[in-house]
């Protein structure tokens, strides 16, 4: 799995931007996406997701049933 | 007393620290020596604040304020600011801010219509400068945390500092990461840092801040208030041992921190900050943010009042702040930035003219100076009087320190205090215009009414015929023999006939009610 941002939820404000350890978050069209194949859920980096500990809505940055969870390299 | 605080700010860098194990340093809140221009005189009150002359402050210190609408009442009658949105991101979720709601016809702090690249913001700046010969002030207040947006913030003071050299820079900042940032405002020439301090005690913060984002990791409640009471404390430190000037903001919350603020304000000036500004909490439905949701109240216009009064033997309080947008532009009464939209301003064709501004502004010393002139004249017809009557008076007015506006067209009054002490600036009331195209609107007129009805009379240079009648009504006294005059002579001027008729017996002396602060957006632009 990954991490997803809700468009309808996103203020636009980019406080998860720079906080992203592995530059899997962009602006398109004034909200912010997260790009599934760069997103670890920050294992490894952080002990929580930096998107969702930032972001200033709640509920907006969510798991992404979609795909797989995320497997750390052994 | 910093070395204290720089050490848990030690602690707090080099330990990893979870929210079961929270640091258990306290911040010594005794008071510490006072520093910077806060001690003078056998009162112990600030020499310096909102309403100090020239005659009243260091050279050096007036030489930073007395352009600075926020940092000088006495300039914001003259001098306009503005603040370019370049900021969206914050690191803190406050109670009384929602970030989803954007609405162009809103005056509150965090609120903005569009948001700016630094270079979109700086070629503003000039145009806005080249419009306005009277803006003086750069601020960066958001609409989130200028300092959670470092890279766009300091990018926008340097493209500024080249292009508008004699623009002064300024900063608003909840201060969480304010002690990383000290030396780069240090750097950037920033005369002038607002830290918003709502309390100093975790137990309150809890109430007013849900969350923090520190060191990548969100923290809540206690732990959070903690972090960041500790984090701001030691940046105002910062900040006044470099001989930066810090204005402290806090949001009085009746019945959360109203009283406490005695103890910040304590707090504060021991650490050297040079003005302190407690603003009403603005809390409405509308607005979506927790505090307008739960049904907290904002103060009443006299509870502000004693709040502001009872810290001012402390140190002088900031009473002009109108708690302006992120993208504010103009005298602080006013809001122009629907004239420097990002369209417009992309299609203006601007030339910075140095030259036409220290013209401009030098003409606005002459005035401030006839002012001033003016005031002390009648003042001394007041020196013989001994009187403990204080009375309040409404002022329409639109800049210039003259009573100079319509009372249907104005969108604010300016509240004088009178005494035989003299005219004292003791805050001002935000209303909807009584007048709109042509034609007085009865309901506005009550909340007009309530707004000033804690004054004995209103000043204005012209009204009509029904709300004069109205306004007598309820015991306000329409003024308008003083029109185009400067304020504070003709409010001293018509004191004086008061007292008289009090004296003669024509008239009886009476106190009067409190007043409503309003709340709901600004409809009228």
């Amino acid at each position: 799995m990954t991490y997803k941002i809700i468009a309808s939820q996103c203020t636009g404000c980019s406080a998860c931007e720079p906080q992203c350890p592995n530059v899997a978050i962009s602006e398109k069209n004034g909200t912010f996406v997260i790009n599934p194949k760069k997103c670890t859920e920050c294992i490894g980096y952080f002990d929580e997701p930096q998107c969702v500990a930032v972001c200033p809505v709640e509920n907006t940055c969510v798991i992404d049933t979609s795909f797989p969870r995320y497997q750390p390299a052994a | 007393m910093s070395a204290v605080v720089v050490g848990i700010a030690a602690t707090l860098s080099s330990v990893p620290i979870s929210t079961g194990t929270v640091i258990r340093v306290e911040v010594a809140n005794q008071a510490a020596a006072p520093k910077g221009c806060s001690s003078s005189g056998s009162s112990g009150k600030s020499s310096c604040g909102s309403g100090a002359g020239a005659g009243d402050l260091s050279p050096e210190i007036w030489e930073k304020i007395k352009n600075h609408p926020c940092y000088s009442e006495e300039a914001h009658h003259h001098y306009a600011r503005m603040h370019v949105a370049v900021a969206p991101a914050c690191n803190i979720q406050c109670n009384y801010c929602n970030r989803k709601y954007d609405c162009a016809n809103e005056s509150r702090p965090g609120v903005v219509s569009e948001r700016l690249t630094p270079e979109q913001a700086a070629k503003k700046v000039v145009a806005v400068a080249s419009t306005i010969p009277q803006m003086t002030v750069l601020g960066i207040a958001g609409p989130g945390d200028p300092l959670a947006n470092p890279d766009k913030t300091f990018k926008t003071f340097e493209l500024i500092s080249r292009q508008a050299p004699d623009i002064k820079l300024c900063l608003s900042t909840n201060g969480l990461a304010l002690p990383d940032h000290v030396d780069t405002i240090k750097k950037f020439n920033v005369d002038h840092v607002t830290i918003t301090i709502n309390m100093i005690d975790p137990e309150i913060g809890a109430e007013i801040y849900p969350w923090v984002y520190y060191r990548n990791k969100r923290y809540k409640g206690r732990d959070a208030a903690k972090i960041l009471t500790e984090r701001q404390l030691q940046g105002l430190e910062m900040l006044t041992d470099r001989g930066i000037l810090c204005k402290v903001n806090s949001v009085m919350i009746p019945g959360i921190n109203d009283k406490h603020l005695v103890e910040v304000n304590k707090a504060v000036k021991s650490r050297g900050a040079f003005l302190h500004n407690i603003m009403p909490l603005i809390s409405a439905p509308e607005h979506g943010t927790v505090f307008g949701l739960n049904g907290q109240r904002g103060p009443t216009a006299q509870e502000l009042k004693a709040l502001q009064d009872g810290c001012e033997g402390q140190m002088n309080m900031m009473r002009h702040c109108r708690q302006c947008r992120a993208d504010a532009v103009g005298l602080l009464g006013e809001d122009r930035s629907a004239e420097f939209t990002t369209e417009k301003i992309m299609q203006m064709d601007v030339e910075y003219d140095a030259e036409k501004r220290r013209i401009y502004q030098e003409s606005v010393e002459t005035v401030r100076q006839e002012k001033a002139a003016a005031k002390k004249a009648e003042l001394v017809g007041l020196a013989g009087e001994h009187t403990d009557i204080k009375v309040l008076v409404a002022v329409a007015t639109k800049g210039e320190g003259k009573i100079n506006e319509h009372f249907g067209h104005a969108n604010e009054f300016q509240v004088y205090e009178l005494s035989t002490e003299g005219a004292k600036f003791v805050g001002h009331r935000r209303v909807d215009l009584y007048c709109q195209g042509g034609y007085g609107e009865e309901d506005t007129l009550a909340t007009v009414t309530r707004a000033i009805n804690d004054c004995h009379a209103v000043f204005v240079a012209k009204i009509g015929g029904c709300p004069r009648d109205e306004l007598k009504a309820a015991g306000i006294e329409p003024v308008d023999k003083y029109a185009f005059e400067f304020i504070e002579k003709s409010a001293l001027a018509w004191f004086k006939d008061y007292l008289a008729k009090v004296k003669a017996g024509e008239i009886e002396h009476t106190t009067r009610g409190d007043a409503a602060i309003r709340q709901g957006a600004l409809l009228a632009a």
